[in-house]
């Protein structure tokens, strides 16, 4: 079969920085084909240039935790539009995790979200399959089939798994086909009807809380199981300081843990539910000073090897309800890229390499994919970065199709300028 | 015939807000302006019995989302008294059982040109958000645990009247802290207005985390008592609990129920105040209830004049 040619493409005078390569400059970067070509190429009849004057050139970033909603909560996003501002947000690539109506338990269930992206022709979407059926936290879901279906991963999205033998089984099962279980670590017993983080602040105001200790447990739990079992354990969502030194002391001891911290997690304190917007309100809750604190030093030393966006679009109408009612969760693709640089780069706590360390190759690692690199061969996701763009968050500065975000009314630095996935501009600022 | 009184026309120049949401974010000064309106306006209606004309062609709506039966009537009969209309909008939940979300219903409600919206609900902050979202004044009637500001200064008038200075008293909230928006909105309005606050109970309902506010956290109530000035005996609210705090109803009646006993070891001057409805042979034995140092149905009158007073002062900034 003949495949149509993709266009050459050369990106002119970018600083190209690639922590797979160790690559730190300035140079022109060649793309032919769909993959990457060759460095240092002078212009010379390519089809198509990009100026990347004063801009950075990244391998694609890579959000491990999305939720696309699509089948089911079509009001809150679909994969057209969370794809669509997942490219504008500077990702090539996006795993998408199961929270869906009905969950992606089932091979149709993943081919149904593969088309549905291929349509939408917008960037990478890999599933994320539920680890049991119906996502009920019971019996194991057909692992071997969800992978056979093309599924890299699994995790129950938001719904910890709650017995620990399931999650034995998951990790020594999945072991056959070297695929992670992606937990998110939450007590439900010690965060019953939580509203936000468990301090001085939701004693005054009032508000359940959700306190670190319902974290750290199942953190801890979940440790001790992948030391037990070998299993590939990624965590979700973390958020407290405990947390952060419970996966620092096991990966000391060797333990294979992954984990990741959201830019609302390391960027905001529960003093934002002053307000009591319920675009505040997030699983796991702004937390406060000292564990924001802990999560940068975490992300500095390598404690926490990823930053995800954990992407929870919610319609207005749900966020619109009382503060108890209203759902958890903030749209956050189009602000994660700009978080990062203002919150983590700017201030000096991450540089370049090592952020986007976090946003490229360790994600794609976690997800066994061959990405996250400008190595030449290497399949031509790039992200073209514009570092000193300043910018408002706005609701028509969204595409995802709901702008849930406690950022709205911030100033921000840094976005995404031109997007390519394999090869082909899918995205360009206007 | 309807009464007036020319010295209660005028709106303190300090005063500027037109929402009542919380005490948390009032000055001192607010605080005794409310107070000092409450105490003219008792005065004016002769001990709340009489009329007045001051909110003639205005309505207030009591918006309640939540069961009450003696706040409501409250704020209805303060309206009232100051020649208000009110119209009166009860459910029970969340209003999107209906299919629309509570702020729609406010709106709705705004739009019968409504003045005042008087909001009682079980969830936190729902007060603060329909103040964001609508025109008219919003008085909260209390917001689930987090503050019921005219049930503080009611309690604070009715100790004022007792007592000439609020600085320097020792006044202890016994019970159920964790989930009384009445003891928070007594923690601050007492403590701005210089008094000591006491929060005792099982140590389950009291977080040492009040003491980082300058709150003194006891869990006996033996021990502090001959100290105390003021008991405000809070309600156990059971139908708020997940898991039991307490192992036992009678337990917790051994350890703080303010009975005959405990009273002979107090203060002899003592005032017993409860925010009701009260249980009786819980928290506070009938003997007590009914006894000399018992102000609650004091407290009950005055929810009356404080009504007044805040419906008065947020509908007359706003006009100002």
């Amino acid at each position: 079969m003949n495949h149509p040619t993709k266009p050459r493409i050369l990106i002119q005078n970018g600083r190209v920085i690639d922590p797979v390569q160790k690559l730190d400059r300035v140079t022109n970067l060649l793309i032919e084909d769909g993959k990457i070509a060759a460095y240092d190429v002078a212009l010379n009849g390519q089809d198509v240039v990009l100026d990347a004057t004063d801009k950075i050139i990244s391998p694609g970033l890579i959000d491990l935790h999305v939720e696309l909603r699509e089948p089911g909560w079509e009001e809150d996003e679909t994969i057209a539009t969370g794809t669509a501002a997942a490219l504008a947000g500077g990702f090539t690539s996006i795993a998408c995790i199961p929270n869906t109506d009905p969950p992606i338990d089932t091979q149709a269930g993943v081919e149904f979200v593969q088309h549905q992206a291929e349509r939408a022709r917008n960037c990478n979407v890999h599933v994320l399959a539920c680890v049991s059926k119906h996502r009920k936290g019971e019996e194991l879901a057909e692992i071997g089939m969800l992978v056979e279906a093309g599924a890299i991963g699994f995790t129950d999205a938001e719904r910890p798994i709650h017995n620990p033998e399931l999650l034995r089984r998951a990790l020594e099962y999945c072991l056959m086909f070297d695929k992670p279980i992606l937990n998110h670590p939450e007590v439900l017993e010690l965060t019953h009807d939580g509203i936000m983080h468990d301090g001085l602040l939701s004693m005054i105001l009032g508000l359940k809380g959700l306190p670190t200790e319902a974290e750290d447990m199942m953190t801890a739990r979940d440790l001790r199981l992948a030391e037990a079992t070998g299993g590939r354990l990624h965590l979700m969502n973390i958020s407290s300081a405990e947390s952060v030194e419970l996966i620092r002391r096991a990966k000391t001891r060797g333990v294979i843990v992954t984990a990741e911290v959201s830019p609302h997690n390391f960027s905001l304190t529960d003093e934002s539910l002053r307000s009591f917007n319920s675009n505040c309100k997030v699983n796991p809750p702004l937390r406060d000073q000292r564990c924001i604190e802990a999560c940068v030093a975490g992300l500095q030393d390598g404690t926490l090897d990823v930053i995800a966006s954990s992407h929870a679009p919610r319609a207005s109408e749900k966020k619109m309800q009382e503060l108890d009612q209203a759902p958890f969760g903030i749209s956050a693709l189009e602000t994660a890229l700009a978080l990062v640089i203002s919150e983590l780069i700017e201030p000096g706590h991450l540089d370049w390499d090592s952020a986007l360390e976090k946003l490229t190759v360790n994600p794609a690692r976690v997800l066994g994919l061959a990405k996250g690199t400008l190595e030449i061969g290497a399949d031509a996701d790039v992200t073209i970065i514009d570092p000193h763009h300043q910018w408002t968050v706005t609701r028509s500065s969204f595409r995802s199709k709901s702008c849930n975000t406690p950022y709205l009314g911030r100033s921000l630095k840094g976005r995404a300028d031109t997007v390519l996935v394999g090869g082909e501009v899918r995205f360009q600022v206007s | 015939m309807s009464f007036e009184l020319d010295e209660i026309d005028v709106i303190p120049e300090s005063w500027t807000r037109s929402h009542l949401l919380d005490l948390e974010s009032l000055s001192a000064e607010e605080l005794t302006t409310i107070l000092d309106t409450a105490g003219r306006f008792k005065e004016a209606t002769r001990g709340c019995k009489k009329k007045l004309d001051v909110l003639s062609d205005h309505t207030v709506a009591n918006l309640f989302f939540e069961n009450s039966t003696r706040t409501r009537n409250s704020f209805s009969l303060a309206a009232r008294r100051l020649g208000a209309d009110t119209i009166e909008f009860s459910s029970s939940g969340s209003s999107l059982s209906k299919g629309e979300t509570f702020i729609d219903t406010a709106k709705n409600i705004e739009a019968m040109n409504i003045d005042v919206v008087v909001v009682r609900h079980a969830t936190p902050g729902t007060p603060h958000l329909l103040a964001q979202n609508i025109e008219c004044s919003v008085i909260s009637a209390g917001d689930g645990p987090h503050e019921h500001p005219t049930q503080g200064l009611l309690d604070i008038l009715t100790i004022r009247e007792h007592r000439v200075n609020l600085a320097g008293l020792t006044v202890a909230l016994v019970g159920d802290i964790a989930h009384s928006r009445t003891a928070r909105s007594n923690i601050w309005g007492l403590m701005k207005l210089g008094a000591h606050v006491i929060v005792c109970g099982p140590s389950t309902l009291v977080s040492r985390r009040w003491e980082e506010l300058g709150v003194e956290v006891a869990y006996n109530l033996d021990d502090i008592l001959p100290r105390c000035d003021v008991l405000n005996l809070l309600r156990i609210q059971f139908e708020r609990q997940y898991t039991r705090p307490f192992p036992s109803v009678r337990e917790y009646a051994l350890l703080y129920a303010m009975n005959g006993d405990r009273m002979r070891r107090a203060k002899d001057d003592i005032l017993i105040m409860a925010p009701g409805p009260i249980n009786r042979g819980v928290e506070v034995t009938p003997d007590v209830a009914d006894g000399p140092h018992s102000v609650i149905l004091d407290q009950v009158t005055n929810g009356l004049a404080v009504r007044m007073a805040v419906l008065w002062l947020v509908t007359g900034s706003r006009e100002r």
